[in-house]
């Protein structure tokens, strides 16, 4: 099968954050809990022949729908914010092939980094309302929370754990182009 | 100078909890002023309808204490395989509200004595698991001692040596994370 090399104008690409969401999701009793943070920066580099991207987030912007239960994040159970408040991610070999992203790169969380497989979906630029040039980018990871030291959990009557220990990222990011 | 709120879960006077947490405050440096809490058994049952600007005099102080300290330092007896009630009843005054507790991100260190052969370890556990979901900084570190009567003279000095060096233990693991912690407010400054 060919692919086809997305059109993708080099330069450097800015997040909108408005119109961004960066989430996780994560097995929680009997279904699926979702939060996201709200201070997140992510830059996209493109040339002729690769792109780099790199983001970090700040984790004392975690949104969840309790404010016990985004102390509770914040605290040293989770993502411990006052000794770690950043999250970040690199990848320097990102592949834009044909709409697929490969973005295979390094994730930091709680102090450890660690490889990480990010894949994707790339949009094609657009002009926007304002003409700027204009993409989108959806990206999910899968990590195992536990090695990254993030390691809260509580038993069900069952014996069995409360809290999966399998936490997906889903990233929707609308990037700009800068002028 | 750093200051640490020294909390002995048993109320009554010849405790042992309350000799093993004197021992633990012997062992601190000449730069760390140790406080002992004074007032557990006058705190009133949590009630939020009690709480917020009427909170109740001794709930303020107890809040005070803990807000005025960099770490903490608890020795628990069990009850019931569990935390005393009283110390529970303390802890859930000082959480709330939990995003702007005193305990959030304070340094805190659990050990405990009974007269039984575990040392109180379940009600440590338990303690531990409270300190954290409030969001203290729970040091690793543990000191279970079992058959407390036969554990202390009659000064109330910890006579078992290899006791005596798990407090000393402790207590460096302790002040180290206070250390670690200042210095990390030092960077962020």
């Amino acid at each position: 099968m060919s692919t086809t090399q997305t059109k993708i104008p080099a330069g450097t690409w800015n997040l909108d954050p408005v119109h961004s969401n960066l989430g996780f999701e994560v097995g929680y009793l009997a279904g699926t809990f979702r939060g996201q943070f709200g201070d997140v920066l992510v830059k996209l580099d493109t040339t002729d022949t690769g792109a780099r991207i790199e983001g970090t987030v700040q984790v004392a912007s975690v949104d969840v729908k309790d404010e016990n239960l985004t102390a509770h994040l914040q605290s040293p159970d989770f993502f411990d914010a006052e000794r770690y408040p950043e999250l970040r991610f690199l990848a320097e070999g990102v592949e834009l092939d044909n709409e697929t992203v490969e973005a295979p790169g390094e994730i930091t969380i709680k102090g450890v980094t660690k490889p990480v497989e990010v894949t994707g979906t790339l949009s094609e630029p657009i002009e926007d309302a304002w003409g700027n040039e204009r993409l989108g980018l959806q990206l999910t990871a899968t990590v195992d929370r536990t090695e990254f030291g993030v390691n809260w959990n509580t038993p069900l009557p069952t014996g069995d754990q409360a809290l999966s220990n399998t936490v997906t990222i889903l990233a929707e990011l609308q990037l700009v182009k800068a002028a | 100078m750093t200051k640490v709120l020294a909390i002995s879960g048993s109320l009554r006077d010849s405790s042992y909890n309350t000799m093993l947490l004197r021992n633990a405050i012997e062992l601190f440096g000449a730069d760390v002023v140790v406080e002992e809490l004074d007032g557990l058994k006058v705190v009133p049952p949590y009630d939020e309808d009690d709480d917020g600007d009427g909170a109740p005099e001794a709930v303020r102080s107890l809040r005070a204490a803990f807000a005025g300290a960099d770490a903490v330092l608890i020795s628990t007896p069990e009850y019931n395989s569990s935390v005393p009630g009283h110390l529970k009843n303390a802890l859930d005054w000082v959480s709330r509200p939990l995003a702007a507790n005193p305990l959030r991100n304070k340094p805190a260190v659990v050990v405990g004595a009974s007269t039984g052969a575990f040392g109180a370890v379940w009600a440590q556990a338990e303690l531990r698991k409270v300190l954290a979901s409030i969001g203290a900084r729970v040091v690793d570190a543990e000191v279970a001692v079992g058959h407390a009567p036969t554990r202390f003279d009659e000064d109330g000095t910890l006579i078992d040596e290899d006791l005596r060096e798990q407090l000393g233990e402790v207590v460096d693991a302790l002040a180290a994370a206070i250390t670690e912690r200042a210095e990390l407010a030092r960077t962020a400054a």
